[in-house]
């Protein structure tokens, strides 16, 4: 039995989606809205977790593989609108499922081209380049006609519900949680903790550094997706720097290095959104004062409990 | 060529300083080895060379006869070369028998896919893993603590652990820097016996850089010595003791300090 | 070869660079005796701008009295003052108990610091775009050969090197500059030798937020429009200069600074010819830096650091 239990938690949380959706029309539009946008930042919080949190990469683009996602798959569905106006509702699901997945795939080569350059990178530079990119993505998108450009896309055919979106982030916790506990996963762990240990002990730290970007590029441009597919409407300027420290902040608070302490955080900082609507100048305040207050009394966040070496780089 | 590890002509260069100059190094299969030298001789240079850390300015290194030239740490560490290093360099946030089991890796069949998949391939190997990771931290009496913090150990056993961790990558020869650090007498004792063990169970060749005399002398079947990069003796401990040239350079050393 | 347009675009990109030169001063100067990316920097910028925007309107009924470059003098200097001022109370208290800790737990904690000044900012001044006043009047001169420069020009790239002369004086030949300068060369033998390391941080950042402080002001009066966030691109770009020019370098991020300046200037001056459209300005900056990081790491003038095994 508990030789299976990744694989039942997997089909308890399919199966959990499922019923979400069910019960979908009882709840109001509003308690449905927010619980898709929980889910959708649950799967950008894990998903860059991988990154930040388990492999100690500190990425500052996340939002820009999110764009990748959502572009891509919304230029697909825009295309097919014309001929899916007319065709069976499974045959809809079937598209937005595979434009779902083009934009994943196309984040993931994103993910690969930040990765790669990225490799020598020390944390603090690291993230600095990862936020260039990210804004080089945004200009690039801004910039091209064919895209909207500054106007961004609208009129993009609302496919996300509930299923989708508890659906896939099911799979995206799996994958993760699966992934780092596994003999081979641990990889990941010891390229944060002392990458120079890690290569020493035969740990391809390239291929780790690489394929937890390329991971966690995949799920944000599914979720970038979900998102486009969500509000109908996107624009360059909803996935800057600023969006990849929303996401941050969720990996930070629930604990760089935990699964569920994340996507915990996630579904907070969804509910906190949602409270301080009103009060949306404060909101940012309050991000930035909790940041602050984080990293000095509680760096490792809600669940976290690794600890970085703390000497300094130059230091014997 | 019947030897090991062979350095030949290996010198190190960083910027204007040169670190290691013209060495010539061999290690025997199943050798005991030491390496001395008054401090900034370059004995951990040598270790960060021989395990591609650093990539020597000049210079050829072989191992198993295959040069070590250009080959990241990882792979060298794949073809049968394990250390420890000066500062202890666990992986602070996994327990004790995750830092073995990930030195595991190299062993690994599956990958990524199967990870995800999880099909009965990969629990089987998961089940060898596991049992192998455990049976080494039994037999240096680390089992217990299996499921600690590494970090939660005491000075001593954690230290313990970086060597069976080391071993864990299945080597032919381990290096280990100044693992005698920090120790008391009696842990140095100890730890003697357990460099001899080691040696003798799992048939590897050891080469050792540490600075208490009695550790190298009581373990190393043979010294080299070191001194500004340069090697300025090589021999038996009883030789070494005797080499004028050795006891100068340490003693050089002192009328520094004096 | 048109040589006018070229003068003209070097002229328009020397003025620029000046601005990303004393911001990116700031950046190398913390990271030389800290080690780590001061994040809000470029929002001090931001609240230098607001600074003069301020102690203008407090003193305007006060210029009457004074001819018009002194009352300039005085909004820049008192600005300048309040923003060494700010700098200094944010290393007290956001940055100084981090000190032990990794770099990217303050490069995280310098984030949350620039987010608090910008929505701050919004929150106080409104997030409307205000204009800035006329600090002295502003005639263009016409040089020879189709090329004109603005008084403002003139200004900005005389004070901009005035200030990098005395701070290199005050690096070079104070005791301060030398205490800078050990503490940024090796930590540990300054505070042995007593050197007052909390002073001379204090003193860094000080020194670091006056500057950005000019640039607020001289971007302000070059581009006469300022708004709470106007500080974070100017920020990062002046980030990439100190790169370029080579990290805790103070000449190199002068150098990259005026570089970055003049390869923005003139990507937007010749899209046409070159293919890019000029709503790339932004991304010249990051590409230099992807490019700068992966090629040369340790900058045009600085040299690199090893981790030691």
């Amino acid at each position: 039995m508990k030789k299976h239990i990744a694989h039942l938690a997997l089909a308890a949380g399919l199966a959990a989606s499922l019923a979400l959706y069910a019960i979908a029309p009882q709840l109001d539009d509003y308690a449905v809205n927010i619980l898709v946008l929980a889910g959708i930042n649950i799967i950008l919080a894990v998903s860059l977790n991988l990154v930040n949190g388990h492999t100690g990469q500190f990425s500052l683009g996340h939002a820009g593989f999110m764009a990748a996602g959502a572009y891509t798959s919304s230029i697909i569905t825009l295309s097919l609108a014309p001929v899916l106006a007319s065709a069976p509702a499974w045959q809809a699901q079937a598209a937005f499922f595979a434009a779902l997945l083009a934009g994943g795939l196309f984040a993931s080569f994103c993910g690969f081209l930040v990765g790669v350059p990225s490799l020598r990178l020390r944390g603090d530079y690291l993230a600095m380049v990862t936020l260039g990119f990210g804004e080089i993505i945004r200009v690039v998108i801004q910039n091209t006609n064919a895209l909207g450009g500054a106007r961004g896309l609208e009129g993009i055919p609302p496919y996300t519900n509930l299923l989708w979106t508890f659906g896939i982030a099911t799979v995206a916790i799996y994958v993760v949680a699966s992934l780092v506990n596994s003999t081979y996963g641990r990889g990941f762990i010891s390229v944060r903790d002392d990458e120079i240990a890690a290569e020493a002990m035969g740990i391809n730290t390239t291929k780790y550094k690489v394929a937890a970007f390329v991971i966690g590029a995949f799920f944000a441009g599914l979720a970038g997706g979900l998102y486009a597919h969500f509000i109908s409407y996107i624009a360059p300027e909803g996935f800057n720097f600023l969006k990849s420290v929303d996401v941050v902040v969720m990996v930070i608070l629930g604990g760089m290095g935990s699964t569920p302490g994340v996507a915990a955080a996630a579904v907070l900082l969804t509910l906190m959104n949602e409270l301080l609507r009103d009060f949306e100048q404060y909101r940012m305040i309050v991000f930035a004062l909790l940041l602050i207050v984080l990293m000095i009394v509680r760096p490792q966040g809600l669940l976290g409990n690794f600890q970085r070496r703390k000497r300094k780089a130059t230091q014997p | 060529m019947s030897e090991l590890l062979m350095l030949e002509r290996v010198t190190m260069e960083f910027g204007g300083l040169r670190a290691i100059g013209d060495l010539d190094f061999h290690i025997a299969p199943e050798e005991m080895v030491g390496l001395i030298g008054p401090n900034g001789a370059g004995k951990t240079t040598v270790f960060n060379i021989i395990t591609g850390v650093y990539k020597p300015t000049f210079g050829a290194i072989h191992f198993n006869g295959v040069s070590l030239h250009d080959k990241k740490a990882n792979r060298i560490t794949a073809l049968g070369i394990a250390r420890t290093f000066q500062n202890i360099r666990l992986f602070g946030s996994l327990s004790v028998f995750d830092n073995v089991r990930t030195a595991m890796n190299g062993r690994l069949r599956h990958g990524i896919i199967h990870s995800l998949t999880r099909g009965p391939a990969f629990r089987d190997e998961e089940e060898r893993i596991r049992g192998q990771a455990l049976a080494l931290l039994d037999i240096f009496g680390l089992k217990d603590d299996a499921d600690r913090q590494a970090t939660d150990l005491p000075y001593g056993d954690q230290r313990r652990l970086e060597i069976v961790r080391a071993l864990a990558t299945g080597p032919q020869l381990l290096l280990l820097d100044e693992p005698a650090a920090g120790m008391n007498p009696t842990e140095k004792v100890r730890l003697m016996e357990l460099i001899h063990f080691v040696q003798e169970k799992f048939r590897i060749a050891v080469l050792l850089v540490e600075h208490d005399m009695r550790v190298v002398m009581g373990v190393c079947q043979r010294i080299v010595v070191l001194d500004h990069g340069q090697k300025i003796a090589e021999g038996s401990p009883q030789a070494i003791q005797r080499d004028p040239k050795v006891i100068e350079a340490y003693l050089g050393e002192e009328a520094h300090h004096a | 070869m048109d040589w006018a347009n070229l003068t003209q675009q070097l002229i328009n990109g020397l003025s620029l660079g000046a601005i990303y030169a004393l911001i990116a001063l700031g950046y190398t100067m913390v990271y030389g005796v800290l080690r780590f990316i001061n994040f809000a920097h470029g929002d001090v910028f931001m609240i230098g701008a607001f600074a003069g925007l301020y102690v203008h309107r407090w003193l305007k009924p006060f210029f009457q009295w004074m001819p018009e470059f002194f009352s300039a003098f005085l909004v820049l200097l008192l600005s300048m003052c309040i923003c060494a001022a700010l700098g200094i109370l944010i290393e007290k208290l956001a940055y100084k108990p981090l000190r032990q800790r990794s770099r990217l737990t303050v490069l995280i904690t310098a984030i949350g610091v620039s987010l608090l000044l910008s929505y701050g900012a919004q929150l106080l001044f409104g997030a409307a775009p205000k204009g800035f006043p006329q600090l002295i009047k502003n005639e263009t001169h016409n040089l020879p050969g189709a090329v004109s420069i603005t008084t403002e020009q003139i200004v900005v790239l005389v004070v901009t090197f005035l200030l990098l002369v005395s701070l290199r004086f005050i690096v070079q030949k104070t005791r301060m500059g030398l205490a800078m300068r050990a503490l940024s060369n090796n930590p540990t033998a300054a505070s042995l030798m007593g050197v007052n390391t909390d002073a001379v941080i204090s003193f860094t950042f000080g020194l670091g937020s006056a500057l950005a402080a000019s640039a607020g002001i001289f971007f302000a009066m070059l581009y006469q429009a300022i708004d709470p966030f106007m500080g974070i691109l100017p920020g990062i770009k002046a980030f990439v200069a100190a790169v370029l020019g080579g990290v805790g370098n103070i000449a190199g991020a002068a150098l990259g600074g005026f570089l970055i300046g003049l390869v923005e200037t003139l990507v937007v001056g010749y899209s046409k010819n070159i293919g890019i459209p000029p709503g790339f300005r932004d991304a010249v900056a990051f590409v230099i830096l992807i490019l700068i990081l992966m090629f040369k790491p340790a900058g045009i003038l600085g040299k690199s650091e090893r981790e030691k095994v």
